[in-house]
């Protein structure tokens, strides 16, 4: 650890003197540690209730003689430690200094015994057809903590079992442990109160206050953060037990806030998007429409076959003819780039562009409303790749004036649309018409009827490489899935276009071999490596954009509410 | 408005401090009867000394809290977070609902002015920016009389501004509670008098005195309590004291339910008398022909005391006792002593016509019905017991279910959110102990009658 802070207290775990940074309370202090003190209620990220008592541990701290203020000590003067006679909860519980922790002890085995008991006794016998089994709380601590036998014999509660709360999100109250975590996140999330327990005690159960639906666009982290399988997502429910789905690190794309997320595939199929943690950015949650995306590599108007003039070819054939095409045009070519593509794949258009003297390289905003969480005002992921590579200079536009001008006048006769359709972006379909396009997409456009060749373009599941977000932090995304059958893979489309227009081959179809340019050519990323960047992402200098306007404004992390008493 | 009855047959070992006019068949809850009879003169004396010394003559006085735990209300206030400047409230417990409870409606129902005389000087020593009274639901009678009580007391100037032509100013509100058990402890009844379920609070950190309601410094005291205020602070700290026996200072309402002849309230000085006195003097004894089975000592939460069972060892000052339950102090200390709890002052008699299975069965119905369902030992535990003793009374006992219900208990008492984890599981613990022969004895009848199996359903 490089910026290991010098404030470091030491406690006492299970016997050990360890030294941590202090505010921590024990559930984070030990997990640092490699030790689990398994829970339930208590969330990183929200407020906490306390309620679910399996986080019990026992504490006590170096005694002080109550008139003289002196260290208590033992026999062979180590501090004589004063146990707290009733278990403490570690998940509301500061760490101190000098505090001794056991979360191994007897008396901490038999609570967790005694909570895994009491959490099964009303639990319904689901496991086979829940949507949660293989990924479940409950199934995890039962075998890691549980008695492993049961001594119930009476009736078990009966509780609603299907009732959709919202467009996206089931409820199976059965299920619930009532840990409240879902209420907290509408609370202190989402800012409204939607869900909440109606009945007492054992009876408790969770549901909608009356009128209330669960439809906001972030929904589905309640699903995420359910420990159970009581809420599940409309979407996902009953279609993949999830101990098939490979997990791949990925990048929600829907904004410049870039959330990081985990997609979940099996044999070639997405199945679902999760967000994953990072506290640097989207902290444990992502938006329900982030989620989503994934349908775009299936969707009906999704480009999945290269032609020419209409025409079916492969895909270096169709290289080969957009390079021709292309370079018929040379001087009179514009390229349209996109805020959506990789660092990587704007670095290599970039490079075209050069070849092609097109200058300069247009790219398309979309800006729409931030929605003061994790949807930012700029709705392309990697606006500030493309400065960082050159491949704009300046912030893209969403009407393109200066091309249509251009084209009316003649001065451009050639466009390379990459990612973008220009019939959308403000180019009339006249104009269209007279120009040889050669597009490369990931979907049938207005932009495709009037292009001369058209080749597949990867989407962020189908590819590796980074995107570099509002707080100009470079964020690495991985292949989930194969692409079309029959596309180029990786980089090879843009690496092939540039060996087609030069006649030489300096660039490897892979990131790292992308980065190992990009790191020589441009300042900011100069002596990064791409296998070096982290999990996290890595802060980039962005201080040669300061001046320019971006839209996302201050809010460039959003800031969870205050702690509050009880949800 | 419906008189409450009065009680005519007063003991003549009763010491009334708390219920001295209350049930005079002349005194009326008008403020100009209180006033008539003394009123409201020490809340004015109060007013004259600084507010340190009025909560001076708390600590000497030494009263402990009647709601419950029994713990010293000078210290609770001691303990208010005054550093962080925000704003002090006061609230009075009044959700008396503890089973067996039936002192505070007392004090309400017929002598509100004491109670509201109380809180302003209590209000006064801790410098209270507002005054709550969280009246159980159940006593809508006993809100109204309150309310009218405060607008007299307004009127007069013992409430609200400028309270009786000093610079402090504090006013009373009355607010009708949830109707559930669960309300009555304290950060529950916070939570629920901000509007919320009455969910309690995990303390650390919120205990009261620093977060409590809205987050601000909050003393919650019950209704004996802080009428004992005026009492401390009339007579002074010191006189007080002198009341009762040492560390059990005062009167005591006790509450006195169940197979006696004489059921009732009555106010004792403390430690004076014995259980002994309350179940078989002043209550008048036992039915005829009935023997005495158990006695619960302080609410139906507390633990039971099995008849003929003896109490032997040294107490803290190093004396030795060995007490029947007939000889308990009737103070604080001396059912703590006796392995229980004074808890509300709530004492229930049960003698032989009835089975201790079924007791448990009816308590374990209600600490069922009122767990909040917050934490998962008292919520699944607590019905879970029900669900047993139930079963074992409609004749589908087993012997095992004996250790079951112990084991039970145990995985509940001590972890849980708030104190109705000991509340739930103190009755199974202490029953299946004293009585372990009688549940077997049950369960065993019930094996040979061939019933002993458990229905699937
Ligand atoms: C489950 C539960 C229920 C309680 N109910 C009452 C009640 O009805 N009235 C009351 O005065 N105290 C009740 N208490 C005790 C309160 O939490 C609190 O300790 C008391 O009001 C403090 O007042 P005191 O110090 O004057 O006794 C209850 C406690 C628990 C755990
Ligand atoms: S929530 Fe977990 S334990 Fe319950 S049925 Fe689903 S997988 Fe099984
Ligand atoms: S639905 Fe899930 S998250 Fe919500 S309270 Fe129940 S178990 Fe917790
Ligand atoms: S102990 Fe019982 S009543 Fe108290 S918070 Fe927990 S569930 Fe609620
Ligand atoms: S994590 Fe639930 S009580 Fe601590």
């Amino acid at each position: 650890m490089s910026d290991q802070p010098d404030n470091l207290i030491t406690i006492n775990l299970n016997g050990k003197d360890v030294q941590v940074e202090p505010g921590l309370n024990i559930i984070e202090a030990a997990s640092r540690f490699g030790i689990e003190v398994p829970h339930y209620c208590y969330h990183p990220h929200l407020s906490v209730p306390g309620n679910c008592r399996m986080c019990l541990v026992e504490m006590g701290m170096p005694g002080k003689d109550r008139a003289t203020g002196e260290p208590m000590l033992n026999d062979d003067g180590s501090p004589k430690i004063m146990w707290v006679p009733k278990p403490v909860i570690a998940c509301a519980t500061k760490i101190a200094p000098g505090m001794h922790v056991s979360t191994e002890s007897d008396v901490v085995q038999k609570c967790r015994e005694g909570v895994m008991e009491f959490l099964l006794v009303n639990h319904p016998l689901d496991c086979p057809i829940c949507d949660q089994a293989g990924e479940c709380r409950l199934q995890e601590f039962a075998t890691d903590y549980g008695r492993g036998h049961s001594r119930f014999v009476e009736r078990k509660n009966v509780k609603p079992k299907r009732t959709r709360i919202g467009p996206r999100v089931m409820l199976d109250d059965e299920r619930c442990i009532l840990c409240s975590r879902c209420i907290r996140f509408c609370n202190e999330f989402i800012g409204k109160p939607i869900l909440g327990f109606t009945e007492r005690g054992s009876y408790s159960t969770l549901t909608t206050f009356p009128g209330k639906e669960l439809d906001d666009n972030y929904s589905l982290n309640t699903v995420d953060i359910c420990p159970v399988g009581a809420l599940t997502s409309t979407d996902f429910r009953f279609k993949m037990r999830v101990w098939f789905l490979k997990e791949t690190d990925s990048i929600d794309t829907e904004s410049s806030v870039g959330c990081n997320t985990i997609v979940g595939s099996r044999e070639g199929k997405i199945h679902r998007i999760t967000p994953r943690r990072n506290d640097e950015v989207n902290d444990t949650w992502m938006p329900d429409s982030g989620r989503m995306l994934y349908k775009q590599v299936e969707a009906d108007d999704r480009l999945t076959a290269y032609s020419i003039a209409g025409k079916p070819c492969s895909g270096e054939e169709a290289v080969k003819a957009a390079a021709e095409l292309l370079l018929q045009g040379q001087g009179k070519v514009a390229v349209v780039g996109s805020g959506r593509l990789s660092v990587e794949e704007q670095f290599l258009l970039r490079k075209i562009s050069e070849v092609l003297q097109s200058a300069p390289t247009y790219a398309v905003a979309r800006y729409g409303e931030a929605d003061g969480k994790l949807i930012s005002a700029d709705r392309n992921p990697n606006v500030r790749g493309a400065l960082l590579t050159g491949m704009i200079g300046n912030l893209p536009e969403e009407q393109l004036e200066d091309l249509r001008k251009k084209l009316e006048s003649g001065e451009v006769t050639h466009l390379l649309a990459v990612g973008e359709d220009l019939a959308e972006a403000g180019i009339p379909a006249e104009l269209l018409k007279q120009a040889q396009v050669v597009y490369i997409g990931t979907r049938h456009c207005d932009t495709c009827q009037h292009s001369k060749i058209e080749l597949p373009l990867l989407t962020v599941f189908e590819k590796s490489g980074t995107f570099v977000n509002q707080q100009f932090r470079l964020q690495k995304f991985n292949q989930a899935v194969p692409g079309p059958a029959g596309t180029l893979f990786g980089l090879s489309t843009f690496t092939k276009l540039y060996a087609a227009l030069t006649g030489e081959s300096p660039y490897a179809p892979s990131p790292a071999a992308i980065w190992t340019h990009m790191a020589e050519e441009i300042a900011e990323f100069s002596g990064l490596r791409y296998q070096d960047i982290p999990k996290t992402g890595k802060v980039l200098d962005g201080s040669r954009f300061d001046k320019l306007p971006f839209r996302e404004g201050a809010s460039l992390h959003f800031t969870p509410a205050a702690e509050t008493a009880n949800a | 408005m419906i008189a409450a009855p009065k009680r005519t047959d007063i003991h003549p070992k009763e010491r009334r401090m708390i219920l001295k006019h209350a049930d005079d068949p002349s005194y009326d809850t008008s403020v100009d009867c209180y006033i008539e009879h003394g009123g409201y003169e020490t809340l004015k004396k109060a007013l004259t000394l600084k507010p340190e010394d009025v909560h001076d003559h708390v600590m000497k006085a030494g009263i402990r809290g009647r709601g419950g735990a029994g713990f010293p209300a000078g210290m609770k206030w001691k303990f208010l977070d005054r550093k962080s400047g925000k704003p002090i409230y006061l609230i009075c417990n009044a959700d008396e609902s503890e089973p067996g409870t039936f002192k505070d409606r007392q004090i309400m129902h017929k002598d509100p002015h004491q109670l509201i005389e109380g809180m302003m000087i209590a209000a006064y020593a801790t410098n209270t920016a507002k005054a709550f009274i969280y009246i159980r639901e159940e006593m809508p009678h006993g809100a109204v009389i309150l309310e009218q009580a405060i607008e007299e007391a307004r009127a007069k100037g013992f409430v609200g501004d400028k309270i009786g032509g000093s610079d402090y100013s504090c006013d009373i509100v009355v607010h009708r509670g949830a109707a559930a058990y669960i309300c009555g402890e304290e950060t529950g009844l916070i939570e629920s008098l901000e509007g919320k379920r009455a969910y309690p609070r995990i303390k650390p950190p919120y205990f009261p005195a620093a977060l409590g309601l809205y987050m601000c410094p909050t003393i919650v005291n019950n209704v004996e309590t802080l009428c004992h205020v005026v009492h401390a602070v009339s007579m002074g700290g010191e006189e007080y004291a002198k009341i009762g026996t040492p560390n059990n200072s005062g009167t005591r309402i006790w509450s006195l339910s169940g197979h006696v002849q004489r059921p009732g309230y009555y106010e004792l000085e403390n430690g004076k008398h014995t259980y002994g006195d309350l179940i078989y003097e002043i209550g008048g004894g036992l039915k005829p022909g009935r023997q005495l089975l158990a006695v619960i000592p302080g609410g139906s939460s507390s633990k039971v005391w099995r008849a003929g069972e003896r109490f032997k060892g040294k107490d803290r000052g190093g004396n030795e006792y060995d007490w029947a339950i007939e000889d308990v102090p009737l103070n604080f200390d001396g059912p703590m002593t006796a392995g229980s709890m004074s808890g509300s002052g709530a004492v229930i008699v049960v003698d032989d016509s009835v089975d201790i299975v079924d007791v448990l069965a009816n308590i374990n119905a209600f600490y069922a019905h009122e767990s909040c369902g917050q934490c998962t030992p008292c919520r699944e535990g607590s019905l879970w017991m029900k669900k047993i003793t139930s079963r074992m009374t409609s004749g589908h006992a087993r012997p095992e279910d004996v250790d079951l219900l112990a084991s039970i208990g145990d995985q509940i008492a001590g972890r849980t959110i708030c104190a109705h984890g000991e509340a739930c599981a103190w009755p199974t613990q202490s029953f299946v102990a004293k009585f372990r022969d009688k549940f077997l004895e049950r369960a065993e009848r019930q094996a040979a009658s061939g019933s002993g199996d458990i229905r699937l359903i």
